[in-house]
């Protein structure tokens, strides 16, 4: 899905913020990307979306140099990666249900509305469906996302601090969603500094790696941890 | 700026003024009321300008193209001398008008033709080659027109029975003033056309700036930069068309509905649209979409370009 040959990337000239980074992230696995606040998680995603690039190395994803993708390209790839950012944005203007579709809609796909319900019931968002965003609570509002994220049936699915705002009970219940969509198949990145929500997942018998930022680099931390 | 104009989507173009509200493009922006409202009022405003500059210019044109063409016919020499000199006085003007620049053609009139100019006063009965009727020569001049005051000098001085009758030539500022006019009006139909750009290219990129985060969350979940900038466009050409279509129609019934005097009035009843004439403002709705369509497609494809 991701490979990485000797990737570095910083915001500025010269300071680098993540550097030499050569991994792959195959179809299939359950990754999880740790690291003290600040070491980069966010920016590793964002470079895996194309919504920044590479300062030097090759990245690519679904077999395509991400350096070389047009903008419609990028627009495709962010077709077949479902994201759960961190602080997810929404349409204000358009109810939960349209903005579950929205990746549809822009992709000029039809909608199918009994998947549609079937989707906002999975992630327990039924009664939210004519809601508008801005109502929402931090739970729902993930809970959302989650579903937007996955409404394209993409085949990687990735996830920044998911639980960062969420109660233990909440954080259970995401982290079983994605640990499903990983046994549908899916590629799943969860970056996080939540121990605790690592350990959880190798309870849910889950094969779960975990990448470690450390020091600009990153590295594959052992498989128990 | 080229590359977005290649590929117009004319289909968009089409759909953006008369497709109905609801599809893609009409939901993922929120609707603006207050920008919408000021996009539509300059439109409207434009638009009747537009109309007025447009009348101004034709009804300049046209009565430009009446006043020369009637100063053309009316200049004359009258040449008066006893019966036996009368030709070879005819002869020696006929030569110095030979010489004279800016004269296109000088014809002397026929004697039947002086005969039936007079016939009104004297009868049909008068033998006029017994009188000592005037020759009349009639002038034409080209383009530059020729120096009255110099040819009427050289008249008095080696032909004194000869008269240059430019009693309408004080019409020339006129023309000229009329010209000057028209091409004021078409001056202001383009300062129009590039306001009416402007506008819309402002309209636009603040419509574009507000929806900064919208723009962002549709690039991040996967939408092509001409599927959110049809968004926009289509916002725009319908509003550019509306409010043009409507700024025309008050013009035109403005115009229309000026008191009406026939010849008399002269410059101000000229002011209006005439026959296939009021065909021509029914363009200004449609350039006025053109301008919203492109203003708004070239505003958006190149803002989006600074974001991810
Ligand atoms: N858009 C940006 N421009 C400049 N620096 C940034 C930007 N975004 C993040 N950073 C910096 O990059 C570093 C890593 O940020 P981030 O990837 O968000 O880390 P994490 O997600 O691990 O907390 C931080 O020091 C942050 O200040
Ligand atoms: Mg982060």
């Amino acid at each position: 899905m991701i490979e990485m040959q000797d990737v570095t990337f910083g915001y500025r000239e010269g300071g680098a913020l993540l550097s030499g980074m050569t991994l792959s992230l195959p179809a299939g696995s359950f990754h999880f990307l740790t690291g003290p606040s600040g070491s980069g998680k966010t920016s590793f995603l964002r470079l895996c979306y194309a919504d920044l690039l590479p300062s030097s190395g090759q990245l690519s994803a679904f077999g395509h140099d991400v350096g070389g993708l047009s903008r419609d390209g990028i627009a495709m790839l962010r077709r077949k990666i479902g994201v759960l950012h961190q602080d997810a944005q929404f349409l204000d203007h358009l109810p939960v249900a349209e903005n579950v579709a929205l990746p549809l809609t822009v992709a000029g796909q039809p909608i199918d509305m009994q998947a549609l319900k079937e989707l906002l019931g999975w992630v327990g968002m039924t009664g939210h469906a004519r809601a508008m965003p801005p109502s929402l609570s931090g739970g729902e509002r993930q809970r959302a996302a989650l579903a937007r994220a996955v409404i394209m049936s993409p085949d990687f699915v990735m996830a920044d601090e998911p639980t960062g705002n969420l109660d233990w009970e909440m954080s259970m219940r995401l982290l079983q969603l994605l640990v499903e969509l990983n046994r549908s198949g899916k590629t799943i990145l969860i970056a996080t500094h939540d121990m605790d929500l690592i350990r959880a997942a190798r309870q849910l018998e889950v094969q779960a790696r975990v990448l470690r930022i450390s020091g600009k680099r990153v590295q594959l931390a052992g498989a128990d941890l | 700026m080229k590359p977005e104009f290649r590929n117009v989507d004319w289909r968009s173009l089409w759909q953006g003024l008369v497709g109905r509200d609801g599809g893609v493009a009409g939901r993922i922006v929120p609707s603006t009321g207050f920008t919408a409202q000021l996009t539509l009022l300059s439109a409207g405003a434009m638009a009747f300008l537009a109309v007025f500059a447009l009348a101004l210019s034709l009804a300049t044109g046209r009565l430009a193209d009446r006043w020369s063409s009637s100063l053309a016919q009316t200049v004359t020499i009258r040449v008066s001398a006893p019966l036996d000199e009368i030709e070879g006085e005819t002869g020696k003007v006929m030569a110095i008008l030979d010489q004279t620049p800016g004269v296109a053609e000088a014809r002397m009139i026929p004697e039947d033709e002086v005969e039936a100019l007079l016939a009104p006063w004297f009868g049909p009965d008068v033998p006029v080659e017994a009188l000592p009727v005037p020759r009349l020569i009639e002038i034409r001049e080209d383009g530059e027109g020729f120096d009255a005051a110099g040819l009427g000098l050289r008249l008095e001085a080696e032909v004194p029975g000869a008269v240059l009758d430019d009693h309408t030539r004080w019409r020339q500022p006129l023309v000229s003033a009329a010209r000057r006019l028209k091409f004021l009006g078409v001056v202001s139909l383009g300062l129009i056309a590039a306001a009416g750009t402007a506008m819309m290219i402002l309209a636009a990129q603040s419509s574009l700036a507000a929806n900064g985060q919208v723009i962002r969350v549709l690039r991040l979940i996967g939408a092509r930069d001409v599927t959110i900038a049809q968004a926009f466009v289509r916002r725009f050409t319908r509003r550019a068309a509306t409010g043009a279509a409507a700024g025309t129609a008050l013009g035109m019934l403005a115009i229309a509905l000026l008191p009406d005097m026939d010849e008399a009035g002269g410059f101000l009843t000229g002011l209006g649209f005439q026959g296939w004439g009021w065909l021509l403002p029914l363009l200004i709705p449609l350039i006025a979409a053109g301008v919203g369509f492109f203003a708004t497609r070239w505003a958006a494809l190149r803002m989006l370009k600074a974001v991810p």
